[in-house]
C-alpha cells in the first residue's frame, strides 16, 4: 500500500472533470489517495472527490493565493513531505506540463508524461511514443515517481471513500526568479481541446477562414471544441491554438469530425487515440478514409450545415 | 554573450517506425531537427542581433548521426556547435545533466533555448531539470520573448490561448512554444556556410554526468495498432446528416 498524491486542477474555480478519470487510474490495491489541492476551494471538492476513492484532500495555501509556477511546485514537494508522499500524479494539461516537471526537478525525480496507464505497485508507466506509433512501458526508478496522466485515458469509476481535509499553509519558497506579471484570459467560453469529449475540425477542404464558421455553428449545437490541421493553421485560417497533430494539441475525444482533412500521418499523430473517428472528404481516396470509423463521401459544405440542422431537430 | 540553444535529432514523423527486441526503434530512418527546437533556433539567430557581440551555440547530445542536425541548425542560425556523444539513449534527467556540462565547459550562458518538448519521446522535462541544476528560472511554451537589460519577460502559452506574463531574471531557460516564430529555413548559401562550422565533439563518458535522483528505462516498446473498419455512411447531404447524428447519440453516446 502507497500513499498517491494526487494533484487536482481546477477551471474557473470548478473541479475539472478529467481529474475523475485520473483518481479512477490510481484506485486500487487500497493505495490511500491524497488529493492535493492548491490554493482553491478544498471543502467544495471534498464530496466529489471522495465519490472516486479519495481519502485526504490536503488543502495547501501557497503564496497568498496567487498563481505562481515556482511557488505551486514548491508547495506541492511540501505538502508531499509533509504527508510522507513519495509517488504523484497530475494530468498532462497546460497546468501539468508547467508543473509535473518543475516538481519532478525539484525533487530530482522521475517523471513520465502523458500516461495512458499507470502500475502503482511496480513503478511502471506506459505511454505513446514516435508521434503514436509505438507504445512504451517505462520502469521508474528512485524515491519518488511522477505521473502525468492523459485526460480522458481511462472512463471515471466511482468507489466511494470518506475523506477529510487537511490544511497546509506551505513555506515561503527562496526567492524565485520568476515574476508574475500577469494572466491573460484565452477566450472565453472556448473548450480546451486535450479535454473535450467531441471535437470537429477542419482542414485544406475549408478553403478559407471564414468558413471555419460552419464548424463554429455545428460545434455550439454538440458541445464540441473546433480544431484544425496544420495547413489551416499555416494558411492563416484559424490560430494554431487550434492545431491538432504532431506539433499541436494531442486530443483523445469520444469522437472526433475530420472535415476536409487528407488525415497525414503528423495529424494523426495528435488524434490517432480518438475513440471513434468520423471523416467528411470529398475525395475517396483520401488516406483518412482508410483509417476512421466512418466515413461520408461528399461536399462538406452541404453535409455540415445539414448536421447543424439536424441537431438543431434532435434537441 | 552567449545564447545556448538545445536541440534534438529526432526520427522524422512521417517516417515508419520498426521496433527492434522490443525496445528500441530500428533507426536506420531519416533524423531531424525536433521540430519545436526549430522555433528555438530561429528565435536564438533574432535575439542575437539585440545583444552586443552575442554568440549562437547549438547543443545536442546524441549518437554521432546528430552532427546533421547541428548542421541544419548552423544553417538555421547558430554560429557553432557542440555534440556530446552518447552511444545509447539516455534518459532526460542524464541529458539535462549532460548538457549542463556541456555548457557549463563551454561558458557561461546569457540565455537557454530549447523546444518544449521532443516529438519522438515526448518527455517535456528536460529543460525544466536543466534550469533546475543550473538554478536559473525556467519558462515553457513561450510564445514570446522580450530581453530587457536584467531579465526577460516570456508569455507562456496556457489553457484555451490563456497567457501568463512572466518576467524571469536573467540567465534563464525557455522552452519554445509553437506560436514563437515561423522557422526559418535554410538558403543554400545558408547550407554551404553551415558546413564550414565548427561540431565540437565531446563523449558523453568524459563528462562527470550522473542521475542520483533515479532514472527511467524503457522496459518494452511495441507498434500501436490500427484496427479501425471503415464504415461509409451513404446516401445524400440531408441523409448522411441524419445518420451521423443517429451515430454520435447512440453509438458514440455523446449527445
Amino acid at each position: 500500500m502507497k500513499k498517491i498524491g494526487l494533484f487536482i486542477e481546477f477551471k474557473d474555480d470548478e473541479i475539472k472533470p478529467a481529474n475523475d478519470g485520473m483518481v479512477t487510474m490510481a484506485q486500487g490495491d487500497g493505495h490511500e489517495l491524497f488529493a492535493l489541492v492548491v490554493n482553491a476551494d478544498a471543502a467544495a471538492c471534498r464530496e466529489r472527490l471522495s465519490a472516486y476513492g479519495v481519502s485526504a484532500v490536503v488543502d495547501i495555501t501557497a503564496g497568498g493565493g496567487a498563481w505562481h509556477p515556482d511557488g505551486w511546485a514548491d508547495a506541492v514537494v511540501q505538502a508531499m513531505n509533509a504527508c510522507g508522499i513519495e509517488t504523484l500524479m497530475g494530468l498532462t494539461s497546460p497546468q501539468g506540463r508547467d508543473l509535473l516537471p518543475r516538481i519532478a526537478a525539484v525533487l530530482d525525480a522521475p517523471l513520465v508524461m502523458d500516461c495512458v496507464g499507470v502500475d502503482l505497485d511496480r513503478n511502471v508507466a506506459r505511454t505513446t511514443q514516435y508521434s503514436g506509433k509505438a507504445m512504451a512501458e517505462i520502469q521508474l526508478t528512485g524515491r519518488h515517481h511522477i505521473y502525468g496522466i492523459r485526460a480522458g485515458a481511462v472512463s471515471p469509476a466511482p468507489r466511494a471513500a470518506a475523506a477529510e481535509v487537511h490544511a497546509f499553509s506551505a513555506v515561503e519558497p527562496t526567492a524565485s526568479g520568476i515574476e508574475v506579471l500577469s494572466t491573460r484570459p484565452g477566450e472565453a467560453g472556448t473548450v480546451d481541446l486535450a479535454e473535450a469529449d467531441i471535437i470537429i475540425a477542419g482542414g485544406r477542404g475549408m478553403k478559407s477562414g471564414e468558413n471555419f464558421k460552419l464548424l463554429q455553428d455545428c460545434a455550439r449545437a454538440m458541445g464540441a471544441a473546433v480544431g484544425a490541421s496544420r495547413v489551416a493553421v499555416d494558411e492563416g485560417w484559424v490560430p494554431y491554438t487550434f492545431q491538432v497533430g504532431q506539433t499541436g494539441s494531442k486530443v483523445n475525444p469520444k469522437v472526433y469530425i475530420a472535415c476536409g482533412i487528407s488525415g497525414s500521418v503528423q495529424h494523426f499523430a495528435g488524434m490517432k487515440s480518438s475513440e471513434m473517428i468520423i471523416a467528411v472528404n470529398k475525395d475517396p481516396g483520401a488516406a483518412i478514409i482508410g483509417k476512421c470509423d466512418y466515413y461520408i463521401v461528399g461536399d462538406l459544405f452541404e453535409i455540415i450545415p445539414e448536421v447543424t440542422r439536424a441537431l438543431g431537430a434532435a434537441g | 554573450m552567449k545564447i545556448y540553444v538545445c536541440v534534438k535529432h529526432v526520427p522524422d514523423s512521417a517516417a515508419t517506425i520498426t521496433i527492434r527486441d522490443g525496445s528500441r526503434i530500428e533507426e536506420n530512418i531519416t533524423f531531424l531537427m525536433n521540430p519545436y527546437d526549430e522555433h528555438a533556433i530561429t528565435e536564438a539567430a533574432g535575439l542575437r542581433s539585440q545583444l552586443p557581440d552575442a554568440e549562437v551555440v547549438a547543443v545536442c547530445v546524441a549518437g554521432p548521426a546528430a552532427e546533421n542536425t547541428l548542421r541544419s541548425a548552423m544553417a538555421m542560425g547558430a554560429d557553432r556547435s557542440i555534440l556530446v556523444v552518447a552511444d545509447r539513449q539516455i534518459d532526460s534527467m542524464l541529458t539535462a545533466r549532460a548538457l549542463q556540462a556541456a555548457i557549463e565547459a563551454d561558458g557561461t550562458p546569457h540565455l537557454i533555448l530549447a523546444g518544449k518538448e521532443s516529438i519522438d519521446a515526448e518527455g517535456m522535462q528536460t529543460m525544466f531539470r536543466l534550469a533546475r541544476y543550473f538554478g536559473m528560472p525556467a519558462a515553457t511554451n513561450a510564445v514570446k520573448i522580450s530581453l530587457e537589460a536584467d531579465g526577460a519577460v516570456v508569455e507562456s502559452e496556457k489553457e484555451a490561448g490563456s497567457r501568463d506574463i512572466l518576467r524571469l531574471t536573467l540567465p534563464c531557460v525557455i522552452g519554445a512554444g509553437r506560436g514563437l516564430n515561423t522557422p526559418r529555413y535554410p538558403t543554400l548559401p545558408d547550407i554551404i556556410k553551415a558546413r564550414k562550422r565548427e561540431v565540437k565533439k565531446i563523449d558523453l563518458a568524459d563528462l562527470d554526468v550522473s542521475s542520483p535522483g533515479g532514472k527511467t528505462e524503457i522496459l518494452s516498446l511495441a507498434p500501436v495498432a490500427e484496427n479501425r473498419e471503415p464504415r461509409e455512411i451513404a446516401g445524400d447531404a440531408a441523409a448522411a446528416a441524419r445518420e451521423l447524428v443517429r451515430i454520435l447519440k447512440e453509438e458514440a453516446k455523446v449527445l
